[in-house]
């Protein structure tokens, strides 16, 4: 397969593009317009449709409706434009809809900084919008990776009925790299059937999020907790690099997992056993990474995240329950770590253990 | 080998290009490379720069504080990234903007005319690929013709400007072998 360079926020477009995306409707912000860039370029070159819509909440509804009909659809944003369309996904995951949101995450708060950051984990996470839904997480630490993250997004999108959320940062979308693309998929119309029209005994489709009686709602709620655990067993991804014999794991995700290994690197040098594990999905979070590490040999854990404060300890600490002290190491607001800030935090751990 | 490098100047002189280009030709001969813009929100004029990694592995981190090579394209360039090269490594400099390197600098200093070399060929819009030509002459990463089909491939689609550019790619290349 041909290798081609190309920018991360191009490669997720042409990655959905080549997993039977046919709609894309979005609103602009940076760090991820070229997301929808490349999608009015390229869309209307397979017979599909790109939408620049009136604002991130009509962008959102669009993709339900397209949904609806069956076309496997996409739309993108940044943490803020992520929070406005928040109301929509919850409203996808209601009426049991496909599609794939992309979140190129900011550096804060409110409007935030337009650099780089992962100050979005809690939010994708754990709330991405109301009425105690889940979603699919992943979250890329290469190019390469937001490419087969975002095939995989579309996959499970469509197996599930279910929005589906990637979770990149500005990093991941503005960085090139060499990535091989998969072979352009048919994109035949998804076959859809929805839990709401069979309560009410229709044979029509019945897209919808309000079910009544009450105890259709709670028939609802119950098959949708058994869908999630079902996920928690079965739809697990992380990555482990040189565990086996770290007396220091590093827990990151995204670019920041990639920086580390490169921290890694460096303190291996001087002799310091580190190692990573890296949450591949951040929904649901690999726990059971942590919980088989042998304590008797890791005797520190450290959260490297660009999030302040840091967000991912709070799964981590599930996860390691309390068997060996957790520190961090984080940059926010769109200041970047080097591998250098990653290795003095290993370092100054590594002093304090004596 | 990991090569890592920062490219910085002016917006307008061709510091993504460089950066672009670096990538697209290590691809060609089949090592990984990765190629990391940092622009925030200025306009025309303001300063660009980009980080690139060129390794026969899998490339790690995108930044590290330590680099192998800066190419400077301006004298704020120069002052601003000149520490972050460590010791051994190489500094190469736009000679027709850049002073003398910093002092305590313990990277190696190379001037290159640039600008006054692209004049003579012809266009001062070719200045950053004699710059390209001159870091493949210094750091040997691949071999010409591989970083000539990347310049091809890339600004091909102007074959007056083509044949200036391959120039001042060679050209580049001399002129590090001459320093």
């Amino acid at each position: 397969m041909e290798r081609v360079f190309m920018k991360g926020n191009e490669a997720i477009a042409e990655a959905a593009v080549r997993a039977g995306c046919r709609f894309f409707a979005g609103y602009p912000i940076t760090p991820q317009n070229e997301i929808p860039e490349y999608m009015a370029r390229r869309l209307p070159e397979v017979s599909g449709h790109f939408v620049q819509g009136e604002s991130e909440i009509a962008s959102v509804n669009m993709v339900y409706g397209a949904a609806a009909a069956g076309v496997r659809a996409m739309t993108s944003s940044s943490s803020p434009g992520i929070s406005l369309k928040s109301e929509g996904i919850s409203y996808l995951a209601g009426a049991e809809l496909p599609a794939v949101i992309v979140n190129v995450t900011r550096g804060g708060p409110g409007l935030g900084s337009i650099q780089a950051a992962q100050m979005d984990y809690l939010q994708a996470a754990k709330a991405p919008g109301h009425g105690g839904f889940r979603m699919l997480v992943y979250a890329p630490a290469t190019v390469q990776e937001a490419v087969d993250c975002t095939g995989l997004a579309f996959r499970k999108a469509e197996e599930y009925q279910s929005p589906v959320l990637v979770c990149a940062d500005g990093c991941i979308g503005a960085m090139m790299e060499a990535v091989t693309l998969p072979e352009m998929k048919e994109a035949a119309p998804m076959k859809l059937r929805f839990f709401a029209a069979e309560a009410a005994g229709e044979k029509r489709l019945v897209v919808t999020s309000l079910l009544t009686p009450d105890e259709t709602q709670e028939e609802f709620n119950r098959q949708k907790a058994a869908l999630y655990e079902k996920w928690e067993r079965e739809e697990v991804l992380w990555e482990e690099y040189q565990v086996e014999d770290a007396q220091i794991v590093i827990a990151a995700y995204g670019v920041t997992a990639r920086i580390a290994k490169t921290a890694i690197a460096m303190v291996r040098k001087e002799g310091i056993r580190a190692g990573l594990i890296r949450p591949i999905t951040l929904y649901p979070f690999p726990y059971a990474a942590f919980d088989r590490l042998d304590y008797s040999r890791v005797r520190q854990v450290l959260c490297a995240e660009m999030s302040i404060p840091c967000q991912v300890i709070e799964d981590v600490r599930v996860g390691v329950a309390n068997r060996a002290p957790i520190s961090t190491v984080l940059h926010s607001g769109g200041v970047l770590f080097t591998a250098e800030d990653i290795a003095d935090g290993v370092r100054a751990l590594y002093r304090k253990e004596g | 080998m990991e090569n890592r490098l920062i490219i910085a100047g002016f917006g307008g002189q061709g510091v993504m290009m460089m950066g672009q280009l670096l990538c697209a030709a290590a691809i060609g001969c089949s090592k990984e490379a990765l190629f990391l813009p940092h622009y925030g929100p200025e306009q025309r004029g303001g300063t660009a720069n980009c980080t690139v990694t060129l390794s026969d592995g899998a490339i790690g981190s995108p930044i590290v504080r330590q680099i192998d090579v800066l190419i400077a394209m301006n004298q704020p360039s120069l002052a601003k990234f000149a520490h972050r090269v460590r010791e051994g490594g190489v500094i190469l400099a736009n000679g027709d903007l850049c002073q003398a390197p910093p002092e305590g600098c313990a990277a190696r200093y190379v001037p290159i005319p640039v600008e006054t070399e692209a004049e003579r060929l012809g266009s001062p819009k070719v200045a950053n690929m004699v710059m390209l030509g001159a870091y493949n002459g210094i750091a040997k990463v691949f071999p010409r013709e591989e970083l000539l089909a990347a310049v091809e491939k890339k600004l091909g689609k102007k074959p007056q400007l083509l044949e200036m550019n391959r120039a001042a790619v060679c050209r580049g290349m001399e002129l590090a072998a001459l320093g």
